[in-house]
């Protein structure tokens, strides 16, 4: 009997009575609620450690030794205990703790925006006294402060329950909310002079169980009761879920939702309030075409002007019709659903002819990588024991809710960190290794840490550092997760590092990627030489050939590989799915020269943009909120993206552009909704097999890829020469800030002032030694082309590199990129020195 | 009865607590004995002792030594001195009179324990104790008494002092642990934050009040068993005892434990010498601010923990606050309760709230806008604190602070609710402050 119980982990309690089988070393809480009992909280939250102090939770509990009131949050079940939720005294006590909490609460629920949502309202319905007997004055604070740009705080309604500080503290590192004062006064508040400046404010908003915490964007928009809401993905490369919430055709909020698999109920700020970009005047509504007056295309002219979908379609067919194939291109389609990806993918390969599609924006790892590596879920990777090791850049800044699963699984779970990145980031306290090879060097400091074989020094550490890493790679589960780091260093190094790490038993990846959906762009087929489901055109088209008639024989141009054809004059039609090449791509000259020589330049996108701003047609599309559809994320699962609102104007929705240019030329692409992709490609795709659309959002973890194989990992066979820095020079590392110039950013208003300006950032050894001011403007070199920066100590910058994150106002460091390198040395000339 | 003084035989010595002045005295002879002895005979002379925790809760302190569990390391021993309970100023007097023989303590018990580390956490306010105690332990590191290779052998303990910033919970242990931590004093949950089990950065901790430790050298010089022939039964040895309010001669006095009563103590010529002005007593708090009143009847009562655990209050801090037959009962139990209001850490809602609601009440009464109601709605808000406001009590808190503010009430009340009638008198109007409240 015992062994059968220890067997399945499941202990005998008696509830109210009633005995019960729970998982043994449940919290007592959890417990309860999984047999039905409800037991009212507030201070709870399984996502963040227990406290115990809001006291609501208190029930009868007897261990053997006699009950005794405890708090059911902060105890875990064992056998044979007892627990009485329901008695008089329970009542009472629960009574008591609401009537205290309510004493000094305003009650000024009909002007609070937690009204109807607030738990502390329902539970006083549920539980609480009718009336009060506090006859004295209540509690005031000034009403609500500002503690971040976007975060109000109401000190008078605050109810103490430690979850946003907590939330602050443990699960983001940013401590900067805490508890000051004591007793009756008692207050959630920010030091002076330094706000609430964390990435992930916004989840306080959500965490608080009571109106003292509420959102710009969201104060006093809407009544809880007047929201509709749907469960959707967010589309970035983690595929964050989300509940999208409107009133009257109008997002107001986005919430996170409790995925186990991705975010657990977590955002950040850059997506929850990105709601605003979508529904800003900005957004393009109607096509527009370059011409010279209403409706009026002419391709002299010198601005775009409105016209009719009719007009701009009849110009793209027009440019389409008897054009060789192989003179078409389309950039871009990561920002796009799966559905819509199948159906570009479709029109461009099986109707166009062309091969010459590219998802990527030439700053991602090649498709081999990011589909040919054995790759591993975030759970997986965040399991006791396991050790991860990072080839990534700051996660805060890129990958919000991975960092804080990271976090959770090093702080929590003993899984181990080794952190290879080119800065230190905010795991760096959290790893157990925290190495920061230099821009160039990761493939030969990667070699050392797996092979054991290790030099005295190699890429800027010392073989100590690596040895004492190397040790944490035997005998356990090894994860890499991976990215383009740096701009500033070519993809070759990490596939070396790469390469080394296949040489590892067992150990599995997760490749990062930059834009939403490339995942599904590279499954969709939107690459050249791929087919849906990762055929490709030498051993799949076969598969396709019945339905994709045009299919083309070669495979075709990557992205770079496009825009040097564009600007050769081989390209006369280019489409761009919601790509931007003039900001995003890294040889900036070469975009202006492709997009300037391209006859038909077509844009597919939400917004005006540098590019969008030179095309000769431009087609409005849906975002995630006005569209159906799904999305993959860097798991290679596949979760639903939902219509909660109706798109501006008459955008459309991109696969129905992809269908309408196809219905022009004479085809039908056979796809008059979003599940008649599924259809067409369940029986053709070797990793999508039983991949059930109409079920998708019954699925708590959606659908995971799980099939491998097919494009193989093409590891890099000549390693590269180590290259040391001279002591004039500084290696050159391009970063990302959460918050930059990108037009989702920037289109929402609650965040488009939180980017900061282009700076140099150097280590303080480093900036003593050139002897300049703090602010300083300098001139930086590389192979003659300059840029002119202030400059910034950081001294999470390694001592002889350089940092400049990346599309920011001022300085475009892509300036100093220099083709065909691994890495960029730059030379700082302090340019009043220079004068003088 | 003639008995040794054990604490404070050097209170008297103008240099005692100078390393020249403890030596001469006798100090450190307790530590050369202790390391001619081993750990565990040390620990079994304590045992033997059975010595009572001297900070509260009278748990012995050789018992709780053994609550370490086996082959956890590190581990630590915190020194409890942040003495704040009203009424109590006996470890202020032990840092600031006899340090070394603290330190002595401390080193005796890291020996007895196998430790080599201890936080000696010193109430902020204690200015002069801070500089006495610093001094001793310079002393202490230069002649080879704390440090590495204590009297030339194998044993080294490091002792880190730590100054408190001056809040009342904190001499609650686990508090204490979180404020040396470096996080804001509230305390934690037991369980599961036993500190023998999860203590101070998560591992065993022991932490021992000062009086406690300043116990230990004269226990391990003149053996366990000398010691609990001093006292009662069970409350072996001396304690101090800190008499304080309406006697003739309030101080703090070394009286043999368990057998020395309440009246030799506060009418004793020799101690606190009777109340003051030939008036009578009133009542008085047997063991700090947090204790359940006595009265007269109880004077007769000894200094004996379970006696007075059973008579429904307890000998708690050893401070014992006097009221004589002037004193207006309302007031001092407003007195007490604005204490723990203002002391309350936040943490738990009951006590952040309800100790303010009381004080509030108590300050309407005080101010003449009582309501008869308010005496059953006092109780009842002292039952939503400590369900049923028995002895001891049950809490619905985490820590014994909020139903610490229940005490002076269901105390108050018991005997002189008539004294609270007349405050609220025939009034029937509903006192609703508009200025902004009463505190």
């Amino acid at each position: 009997m015992t062994e059968i119980q220890q067997d399945s982990g499941l202990i005998t309690v008696t509830i109210d009575g009633q005995e019960v089988k729970v998982k043994s070393g449940e919290v007592l809480i959890d417990a309860c609620e999984e047999v039905g009992v409800d037991i009212p909280r507030f201070c709870y939250h399984k996502r963040m450690s227990q406290v115990g102090m809001c006291r609501m939770c208190i029930v009868e509990v007897d261990t053997g030794r006699g009950p005794s009131l405890q708090p059911s949050c902060m105890m875990d079940v064992s056998e044979g205990m007892i627990i009485d939720t329901q008695s008089e005294e329970i009542k009472k006590v629960q009574d008591g703790v609401l009537e205290f909490l309510l004493l000094n609460h305003p009650l000024d629920c009909p002007v609070c925006d937690k009204g109807g949502e607030c738990p502390l309202q329902d539970q006083t319905m549920a539980y609480g006294p009718g009336e009060t007997r506090f006859v004295e004055e209540k509690r005031h604070f000034e009403k609500p402060i500002p503690i971040s740009d976007n975060v109000y705080l109401d000190r008078e309604r605050c109810i103490l329950c430690d979850r946003c500080t907590r939330f602050a503290d443990e699960v983001v590192g940013d401590p900067l909310i805490q508890f000051i004062d004591r007793g009756n006064s008692t207050q959630v508040n920010t030091f002076p002079e330094d706000p609430f400046a964390s990435y992930f404010s916004g989840n306080i908003v959500q965490l608080c169980p009571v109106g003292a915490l509420t959102a710009k964007p969201y104060r006093f928009k809407a009544r809880p009761w007047d929201l509709e809401e749907i469960e959707s993905t967010y589309p970035n490369p983690l595929g964050d879920r989300i509940v999208v919430q409107s009133s009257r055709d109008q997002v107001l909020r986005l919430q996170g939702l409790d995925s186990e698999e991705v975010n657990w109920g977590w955002l950040c700020d850059k997506d929850r309030f990105s709601f605003e970009a979508f529904q800003s005047e900005y957004r393009l509504d109607n096509p527009l075409v370059r011409g010279g007056g209403l409706n009026k295309a002419d391709k002299s002219g010198s601005g775009l002007v409105a016209a009719s979908w009719a007009g701009a379609m009849s110009i793209i067919t027009e440019s389409l019709n008897g054009t060789d194939p192989d003179r078409v291109g389309v950039i871009g389609g990561s920002r796009l659903t799966n559905e819509s990806q199948y159906a570009w993918a479709k029109l461009a390969k099986g109707v166009i002819g062309t091969d010459h599609v590219s998802a990527d924006l030439g700053d991602e790892l090649p498709p081999h990588v990011l589909l040919g590596l054995p790759r591993a879920t975030i759970s997986e990777i965040c399991s006791p024991g396991n050790t991860v090791v990072l080839l990534t850049p700051d996660l805060k800044e890129e990958y919000g809710t991975l960092f804080i699963r990271l976090r959770d699984a090093a702080k929590n779970l003993g899984v181990n960190i080794i952190e290879l990145s080119p800065v230190k980031t905010a795991l760096s306290s959290d790893a157990v290794a925290s190495l920061h090879p230099l821009p160039g060097e990761i493939g030969n400091v990667v070699e050392a840490l797996v092979t054991g074989n290790i030099p005295r020094e190699v890429g800027g550490i010392s073989g100590e550092e690596i040895s004492q890493a190397h040790t944490y790679l035997k005998d356990t589960n090894v994860f890499v997760v991976v990215s383009r780091s740096s701009m500033g260093q070519s993809e070759v190094p990490i596939i070396e590092a790469l390469t080394s790490f296949q040489e590892l038993e067992n150990c599995r990846f997760l490749p990062l990627v930059r834009r939403a959906n490339t995942m599904g762009a590279l499954d969709m087929g939107m690459a050249p030489g791929l087919l849906p489901g990762r055929n490709t055109l030498s051993s799949g088209s076969s598969a396709f050939s019945d339905i994709w008639t045009n299919l083309p024989a070669e495979t075709g141009a990557n992205t770079k590989q496009i825009l040097q054809k564009a600007s050769d004059g081989e390209i006369d039609v280019l489409f761009l799915l919601g790509a931007d090449p003039l900001t995003d791509f890294p040889n900036k000259a070469l975009a202006e020269a492709a997009l300037q020589k391209v006859e038909t330049l077509v844009a597919v996108d939400l917004f005006v943009t540098p590019s969008v701003y030179e095309s000769d047609v431009v087609l409005p599309a849906t975002s995630f909120l006005e569209a159906d559809g799904s999305h993959t994320n860097v798991e290679g699962r596949i979760t639903p993206i939902r219509q909660k609102i109706t798109p501006p104007g008459t955008a459309r929705p991109d696969w129905m552009i992809a269908a309408e240019i196809a219905y022009r030329l004479g085809h039908d692409l056979e796809i008059t909704a979003p599940e008649d992709v599924w259809e067409e490609i369940s029986s053709r795709s070797s990793v999508h097999g039983d991949l059930n659309y109409g079920r998708l959002d019954d699925e708590p973890g959606g659908y995971l890829i799980t099939a491998t194989g097919r494009i193989p990992f093409v590891p890099v066979e000549e390693r590269i020469e180590t290259r040391p820095v001279d002591s004039y020079a500084m290696r050159l590392i391009l970063g990302r800030r959460m918050f930059d110039k990108g037009t989702i950013t920037q289109m929402s208003s609650s965040l488009s002032h939180l980017a900061e300006q282009s700076q140099l950032r150097i280590n303080q050894y480093d900036f003593e030694r050139l002897g300049i001011k703090e602010g300083a403007q300098v001139e930086v070199t590389s192979e003659g082309r300059n840029i002119s920066i202030s400059v910034k100590v950081d001294n999470r910058v390694p001592r002889s590199s350089a940092l400049i994150y990346r599309n920011l106002d001022g300085a475009d460091p892509r300036e100093l990129l220099i083709e065909g390198t691994h890495s960029i040395d730059i030379r700082i000339d302090p340019t009043s020195k220079a004068r003088s | 009865m003639s008995i040794p003084l054990i604490t404070t035989s050097r209170w008297d010595v103008e240099d005692g607590h100078t390393l020249e002045g403890y030596l001469r005295t006798g100090g450190y002879e307790g530590l050369r004995r202790a390391i001619e002895m081993t750990p565990d005979q040390v620990h079994e002379e304590v045992k033997k002792a059975s010595l009572l925790g001297r900070g509260g809760a009278g748990f012995p302190a050789g018992i709780k030594w053994g609550f370490l569990p086996p082959d956890v390391w590190p581990r630590y021993l915190v020194v409890n001195g942040d003495e704040s309970e009203p009424g109590t100023y006996k470890d202020r007097l032990l840092i600031e009179r006899d340090p070394h023989q603290l330190i002595e303590g401390c080193v005796i018990t890291c020996f007895a324990l196998g430790l080599s580390q201890c936080f000696l956490y010193v109430r902020g306010e204690m200015a002069h104790g801070q500089e006495r105690v610093a001094a001793a332990l310079n002393e202490a590191y230069d002649h080879g008494y704390v440090g590495k290779n204590i009297l030339g052998t194998e044993l080294s303990v490091d002792v880190v002092l730590h100054w408190g910033a001056g809040a009342y919970i904190v001499g609650e242990e686990t508090a204490l642990i979180e404020s040396l931590e470096g996080n804001r004093g509230m305390p934690r949950l037991k369980p599961p934050f036993f500190p023998a089990s999860i203590g101070l950065y998560g591992k065993p901790t022991i932490v021992n009040n000062v009086e406690t430790l300043s116990n230990i050298p004269w226990i391990i010089e003149h053996g366990g068993d000398a010691f609990a022939k001093i006292g009662a039964e069970q409350s072996t040895g001396t304690r101090i005892f800190a008499v304080s309010g309406h006697v003739q001669n309030p101080g703090v006095f070394e009286v043999e434990f368990g057998t020395t009563t309440f009246r030799d103590l506060i009418m004793g010529e020799q101690y606190a010498g009777g109340i003051r002005d030939g008036n009578s007593i009133k009542a008085f708090i047997p063991g700090g601010a947090s204790a359940p009143w006595f009265f007269e009847e109880h004077l007769d009562i000894p200094l004996e923990k379970t006696v007075v655990d059973n008579e429904g209050s307890m000998l708690g801090s050893g401070a014992i606050v006097v009221m004589d037959e002037t004193t207006d009962i309302v007031k001092a139990c407003h007195n007490v309760v604005r204490f723990f209001s203002r002391e309350s850490c936040g943490k738990c809602t009951p006590c952040r709230e309800g100790t303010n609601w009381l004080e509030k009440i108590l300050d309407r009464i005080l101010n003449g806008y009582g309501r008869p109601e308010d005496i059953d709605l006092l109780l009842d808000v002292c039952d939503n604190i400590s369900p049923g406001i028995s002895w001891p009590p049950k809490q619905t808190t985490i820590c014994p602070l909020g139903p610490s503010a229940v005490s002076p009430i269901a105390s108050a009340l018991k005997r002189y609710r008539s004294e609270f009638d007349a405050y609220i008198g025939s009034n029937t109007v509903t006192p609703v402050s508009v200025d902004g409240g009463s505190s």
